[in-house]
């Protein structure tokens, strides 16, 4: 048993707390929170330990692994002060605020050999990775144009006081939204190294954006265009799409379904016919041990006790993976440089990859 | 529970139930179909032509979220009581996204202050932010309950669900008190029978029995394919022919991955599944359905208790 504590016992951090005590792995041994209803509850009716002030928690738990899901602000400090100790850590998306900080934790969990995981759950999800297959697999060709989106009822009308809608604390729809579609570009194409044409605009909120558009460009020449508005109520929930034109095809995925049109067959996917093949959610997700939500969540907490159990360090949504989502996102609010070196010489020949790697 | 509590006659559940999820633009297999669905039901008369053509087909409960849309749909059967003399809505609360939706943007505590009576002890105690008692969340959870089955009011509601989202929150978190809560409000305030929605059956059922609460009312994803039963198959079908418990199948075409008589074909075999609950939104798929429901259910293994 992964004896794990957690911090931050908010929306998200309740889902992942009823996940992570669900799992035969992991043993959940304390809680932290500043919120003193929330820990009375929990410590009065679920019979976890709970503390409102992290530092003690940590001093006084003997604990192998965080996660971490306070408020984005938070991150870097709590990240650093649980690596310090030598802690795996499972941390909320966005994984940090200022790249920097990023950096420089990427390195110190390098430096420790602790595995992390940024909670990206998206990359997950079973049409998704079909999509990143598919993609990876060459059969589209060359890529030269992704499109991602994610739309949803967050923000209808103009209040709301949580952090969510704080400037300056990962508030607004960059952060909650746009930074999934952005991690699935990441995920499923490639990183972009520029970003142009970018639109932050409140709708409802006072202090953050509510949509953000942008191009963003990759350094082989293909482009990509990001579309996310929180504040759309003909969406039920949050819903994320992502589509992607190759020279020999396309598709387009979303949490249900992938939908792959082929100009003509190819041999890196045997018996896939040449037209439309669509694959759903049913076929293409793997069974978890225990569900509540989405099998992405429970998935993606499994995937963080299996790399604490073999010592995984360059997994899935590893920190210096969501740190390349960060950096875009910085991009996006015109604050930091393409990272260094990511901008590749001309294409000598081109290849499947040559648009977006050149 | 009290004994007498107990010895209540269990309501005898239908074998055929009518689901929502076609109304509200919840498809597990497209978007797209969801979105379609949702634009030709957003008007009211759409619904209640397919209820009406489930009820001609002899179904004669509707299985529903707590969805503000479905009070429209329940002051329809209050307006017109001599044309359904025996319907019954099953209500399963809450419908989620609509508190998921409002913590994001006001928190939890603000969401909660809007969803409850404005009025009252607990306002006045969310307000002041104190710390909350063990009968503090009995009230919360009884409020709750009430604000949500407000709708029904008038109408007949003899099986009060718990949604599976809540249900598996609650059930991770371990905070296993509030089934009990659930179920002695449900009992006591609408003489109605418990229910809970489930994805994780095995574990649910080991959580109940320890709370003594007697053979529960359990829906949950059944089908052949296995998608969505936590604890996979074969645990599903030893807890359905062994245990203590009333199932209702769901999700038993697995969205449509598995062929209509295949499916209930796999269903009507297991013992002791005493209802299935199904949507469909036009009358040709409600009665193919109902049908093999019907013609399928004739040879099923009698129920072991």
């Amino acid at each position: 048993m992964i004896r794990t504590a957690m911090v931050g016992l908010g929306k998200m951090g309740l889902s992942h707390l009823a996940i992570v005590r669900a799992h035969p792995d992991l043993d959940l041994i304390a809680g932290c929170d500043a919120t003193a209803y929330l820990t009375d509850i929990l410590s009065k009716h679920t019979g976890l330990r709970c503390y409102s002030d992290f530092d003690r928690m940590l001093d006084s738990e003997q604990i192998e692994a965080l996660v971490v899901a306070t408020p984005s602000k938070l991150h870097a400090p709590m990240v650093r002060k649980a690596l310090e100790r030598g802690l795996h850590v499972f941390c909320e998306k966005p994984f940090v605020l200022d790249v920097a900080d990023g950096e420089r934790l990427v390195d110190l969990a390098r430096s420790k050999s602790l595995v992390t995981q940024v909670g990206y759950h998206y990359r997950f999800v079973g049409a998704f990775k079909e999509a990143a297959r598919l993609v990876r697999s060459g059969a589209l060709g060359e890529i030269h144009h992704v499109r991602a989106e994610a739309y949803g009822p967050v923000v209808l009308r103009r209040k709301g006081a949580t952090w969510r809608s704080a400037k300056n604390e990962g508030g607004g729809a960059l952060y909650d939204y746009a930074c999934h579609a952005i991690d699935l570009v990441n995920f499923i194409v490639a990183t972009p190294t520029s970003v142009d044409g970018v639109v932050r605009h409140s709708v409802f909120s006072r202090d953050v954006d509510d949509e953000v558009y942008g191009t963003f460009r990759f350094p082989g020449g293909a482009s990509g265009q990001l579309c996310v508005n929180w504040s759309d109520e003909s969406f039920r929930k949050m819903s994320t799409k992502i589509s992607v034109w190759g020279t020999r095809g396309r598709l387009t995925a979303d949490r249900q379904e992938c939908q792959l049109y082929l100009r003509e067959t190819h041999e890196a996917l045997p018996g896939v016919d040449a037209g439309w093949t669509v694959r759903y959610t049913t076929d293409l997700s793997d069974e978890v041990w225990f569900y509540l939500r989405g099998e992405e969540y429970s998935a993606q907490i499994d995937y963080f006790a299996e790399s604490v159990r073999t010592r995984r360090l360059d997994g899935e949504n590893s920190f210096a993976s969501a740190l390349d989502t960060d950096r875009v996102v910085a991009m996006m609010l015109g604050a930091a440089a393409p990272k260094q070196g990511a901008v590749a010489p001309p294409p000598v020949a081109r290849t499947v990859w040559s648009r977006l790697f050149g | 529970m009290s004994s007498a509590a107990q010895a209540t006659p269990a309501h005898t559940m239908d074998r055929v139930l009518f689901g929502d999820n076609q109304f509200f633009g919840v498809n597990h297999m497209s978007e797209e179909k969801a979105r379609a669905q949702s634009m030709r039901f957003q008007d009211l008369g759409a619904i209640i032509e397919v209820l009406d053509a489930a009820y001609e087909e002899g179904i004669r409960t509707f299985m529903c979220t707590s969805h503000d849309r479905v009070a429209d749909i329940c002051d329809h059967f209050r307006a017109y009581p001599d044309k359904y003399p025996d319907y019954r809505f099953y209500p399963c609360m809450p419908y989620a996204h609509k508190y998921a939706n409002a913590v994001t943007e006001h928190g939890m505590i603000e969401a909660l202050r809007m969803l409850l009576p404005p009025e009252g002890a607990v306002a006045a105690m969310l307000k002041g932010g104190v710390a909350l008692a063990t009968k503090d969340i009995e009230a919360i959870m009884q409020l709750l309950i009430d604000a949500e089955m407000k709708m029904f009011h008038g109408l007949s509601a003899p099986v009060v669900f718990m949604q599976n989202v809540i249900t598996d929150l609650l059930l991770g978190l371990r905070m296993n008190e509030c089934f009990r809560i659930f179920h002695d409000h449900v009992k006591s305030r609408y003489g109605a029978e418990p229910g809970y929605i489930t994805m994780n059956v095995p574990r649910l059922l080991d959580v109940l029995d320890a709370l003594g609460i007697d053979n529960p009312i359990v829906c949950a994803n059944i089908n052949k394919i296995g998608f969505r039963m936590c604890g996979g198959v074969p645990a599903y079908e030893a807890a359905i022919a062994t245990r203590r418990f009333r199932p209702i199948a769901m999700s038993v075409f697995a969205s449509g991955a598995i062929s209509p008589r295949e499916a209930i074909a796999y269903v009507c075999g297991q013992p002791r599944i005493e209802s299935i609950v199904f949507g469909a939104s036009g009358r040709a798929n409600i009665r193919q359905t109902n049908t093999l429901i019907r013609e399928l259910s004739a040879s099923r293994p009698l129920a072991a208790t």
